[in-house]
């Protein structure tokens, strides 16, 4: 009975997850398209619960869902969210060639897996409770992984320098205003 | 509790690589080009998470934090650029954005 609930949950989450990714790809409204991202964000946390991944999960609604998105909306606001219809510009063969170039890593993942993996992969591997747990996160990431927790910080402080350098008023801009 | 095998997550972070691979290619507004590169990071988070649960590692896990991380640093810079572009007065259009071509 639990096995049939956990397929249940993990395929509505599957398919709401790629239906949003599809609707991010075809509204003409950047602002629709940052909403379905927030759906799509949602349904593959569920996706990383099921798989016992509790802190990615929560570390995906938080900094993602939440943090990430809120940016994203502030700035499609600030912007006015004009309109750009998905076969707007562009010439044809680059239209058609998206679709192929999608279809094909998609076709050629799952072509792999098909002939590959077999039953190879199964998620039968007996882990124990504290398996993806905050605590468990947090001493890898002090331990073992201390390097790339360290790299990680930089990362993000660069990033949020350049962000203010990006949004500083330039002397070109000043003089044409 | 057993729900579906890692193939099946791997199918779906697939699936989910190559709308975000069309978006990329097939929009023109720097907005939706970056909606579409979160789907394909969400998508490569999602193989690892799948493939941690596999070998019972945490690893996996850790990884995907890092790229969560990553992703945040790059939505900052890539909405810093769509500000300038806009303060600029220069067009939203990933097209017409030619001035660094060689």
């Amino acid at each position: 009975m639990g096995n049939v609930l956990v397929w249940v949950i993990w395929v509505a989450a599957a398919l709401s997850c790629i239906g949003s990714g599809i609707a991010v790809i075809s509204f003409t409204n950047p602002f629709y398209s940052a909403l379905a991202l927030i759906g799509n964000l949602a349904s593959l946390a569920v996706l990383f619960l099921l798989a016992s991944a509790e802190f990615v999960a929560a570390a995906q609604i938080l900094v993602y869902a939440g943090a990430v998105m809120v940016m994203f909306l502030f700035v499609i606001a600030y912007l006015g969210g004009r309109a750009d219809a998905p076969w707007a510009g562009g010439p044809r063969w680059l239209q058609i060639g998206a679709f192929v170039v999608g279809a094909a890593i998609m076709i050629e993942v799952i072509v792999a897996l098909a002939t590959k993996a077999g039953g190879g992969l199964s998620n039968g591997t007996e882990i124990t409770r504290s398996f993806g747990s905050p605590a468990e996160i947090g001493r890898l990431f002090l331990t073992d992984h201390l390097l790339a927790f360290e790299i990680t910080s930089i990362v993000l402080l660069i990033a949020a320098v350049g962000g203010v350098v990006l949004g500083m008023k330039t002397q070109a801009e000043g003089e044409a205003s | 509790m057993m729900g579906p095998g890692t193939t099946w997550y791997i199918a779906v972070a697939a699936v989910l690589f190559g709308i975000g691979t069309t978006g990329v290619i097939l929009r023109r507004s720097p907005l939706i080009v970056l909606l579409s590169l979160e789907i394909m990071l969400n998508a490569s988070n999602l193989a690892l998470v799948g493939f941690s649960r596999q070998f019972a590692s945490v690893d996996g896990q850790i990884f995907a934090i890092c790229v969560m991380a990553v992703a945040a640093a790059e939505v900052v810079v890539g909405l810093g650029l769509i500000v300038a572009f806009t303060r600029r007065k220069m067009p939203l259009d990933v097209d017409t954005l030619t001035e660094l071509r060689g």
